[in-house]
């Protein structure tokens, strides 16, 4: 079987790569397009170390097959800091700790920058399910919620 | 394996009546299942390239949900949620922000689990799905379809192309409850729906029970129904329903629970399960 031919958008840029059918995002991100800034944990959908936004919809890069990236828009960790500057999340994460080993933290920044992107103003509660799907082995949840909690204090500008 | 994203029904059922082939819709069970090697499909039928599959439409009936519409879709729908919250509550139980940005109702439903959570909250709805195959279009209620864990009754080439929910009763209210260990992020020791609707004096005039997770397939439990129809949802006919619905359980024993406290669980969730659909249906 032929590979396939994928025409698609990583972080605003135009981008192709050729994927078998059984390839996932994640693999095709990872292997043929040098992105590894997602990382595969589980690769069971359990663990969220592999999020990526698809159209906007946050989704795990493990679950989702490359050819099914074909004319859609994908946003990775590696679109969210513009040149040197660190997003806002990416600042806190640092201030506050939340991060040990890192494994968890790109998965965790993807989703949390979609969080803040629908709820500008999420209560603890509101972060902690939303982040229900990322796990993280090191750091304990504390560090990471209040980070995130910072980040959209300061995002809203308050 | 071949991936194949047909934009028609009938190029659908044409690619799946093939041999090894099967559907794509949100893939949150299937490639879990494939990279265990639990299935190795030939040829993988992305149903979403199919318009009718991604949308919600509604009207005077009610609603038909594509059966490939995700979690995340159902609860942005700006009526959905107002009139079957339960249906759109049990969907969003399913695992975490990532499933829901992709898992869908027919997926949750054909995936043959009698643990999946929209189910009984499809069931309780008098949700219908629409099947197409290479024979023509037929539809069967969502009780009928799953048979026993993986088995359903579609057959070669057939698939699900949406479901059906009736516009919800002048003063009907539905929900759906589950039981897990946890908080959140766990599979269903016992899950129930319950939908009712009322007359202006408070009578139930109509109720659908269904439960997840306690038979080899999700249930309607007819009993169950019996027991609320006719009264005003008070403690006797709650009784009832407890009493109905546990002799309806036929649970196994694992790791999540013994039969006892399946059945035993199972009558207290359907009773809390009908309180909140009661005081959803007094507020419409
Ligand atoms: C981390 C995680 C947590 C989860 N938590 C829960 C949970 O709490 N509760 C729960 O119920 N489930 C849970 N699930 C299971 C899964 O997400 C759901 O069952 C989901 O609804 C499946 O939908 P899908 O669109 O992803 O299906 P897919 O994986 O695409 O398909 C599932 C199966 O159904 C078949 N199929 C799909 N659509 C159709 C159709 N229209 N017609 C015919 N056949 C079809 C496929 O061929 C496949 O065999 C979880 C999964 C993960 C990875
Ligand atoms: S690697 Fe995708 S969820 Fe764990
Ligand atoms: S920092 Fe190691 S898993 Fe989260």
């Amino acid at each position: 079987m032929a590979k396939h031919h994928v025409t698609t958008t990583v972080n605003g840029d135009p981008v192709e790569y050729l994927c078998e059918s059984e390839q996932t995002l994640l693999d095709c991100l990872r292997d043929e397009l040098d992105l590894v800034g997602a990382k595969e944990g589980c690769s069971s959908g359990d663990c969220g170390a592999c999020s990526v936004l698809l159209d906007g919809r946050l989704v795990c890069s493990c679950l989702v097959l490359g050819v099914e990236a074909e004319g859609r828009s994908v946003e990775t960790i590696e679109g969210m800091a513009q040149g040197d500057e660190l997003h806002p999340l990416q600042r806190k994460f640092l201030e506050h700790a939340a991060l040990q080993c890192g494994i968890c933290t790109p998965g965790i920044l993807v989703a949390a920058k979609a969080l803040l992107a629908k709820n500008p103003d999420p209560t603890e509660t509101q972060v902690r399910y939303w982040l229900a799907g990322n796990l993280c082995r090191c750091t304990g949840y504390d560090k990471i919620v209040r980070a995130v909690m910072d980040a959209a204090a300061e995002m809203r500008g308050a | 394996m071949r991936y194949e994203k047909p934009t028609t029904v009938e190029a659908a059922t044409a690619l799946l009546a093939g041999q090894g082939a099967r559907v794509l819709a949100g893939g949150t069970d299937l490639l879990v299942q494939m990279r265990s090697r639990v299935l190795s499909p030939d040829v993988l039928v992305d149903i979403k390239g199919i318009d009718a599959t991604r949308k919600i439409t509604k009207d005077a009936s009610g609603y038909t949900i594509g059966a490939a519409v995700t979690g995340a879709e159902l609860k942005e729908h700006p009526t959905l949620s107002k009139d079957w919250p339960g249906l759109v509550e049990a969907a969003n139980l399913i695992g975490s922000t990532q499933v829901q940005g992709r898992c869908s109702l027919g997926g949750n439903l054909c995936n043959g689990s009698p643990a999946a959570d929209s189910v009984p909250g499809m069931i309780a709805a008098g949700a219908v799905a629409t099947i197409a195959g290479p024979k023509g279009t037929r539809t069967l209620p969502v009780e009928d379809i799953m048979l026993a864990p993986r088995k359903l009754a579609l057959t070669a080439g057939e698939f699900i192309v949406s479901f059906k929910i009736p516009a919800r009763p002048a003063h009907g209210g539905d929900a759906y409850l589950r039981f897990i260990p946890r908080t959140e992020m766990d599979i269903a020791v016992v899950g129930c729906g319950v939908a009712l609707a009322l007359d202006a004096g408070g009578t139930c005039t109509a109720a659908r029970v269904s439960l997840g997770a306690v038979a080899a397939r999700p249930l309607l439990v007819e009993d169950g129904a019996k027991a609320l129809i006719g009264t005003k949802v008070d403690d006797a006919a709650l009784a009832k329903l407890e009493a109905a619905v546990r002799a309806a359980c036929k649970p196994i024993d694992d790791k999540r629970g013994t039969v006892e406290f399946r059945i035993d669980v199972a009558g207290t969730l359907a009773k809390r399960t009908a309180k909140i659909a009661l005081e959803r249906a007094r507020k419409v």
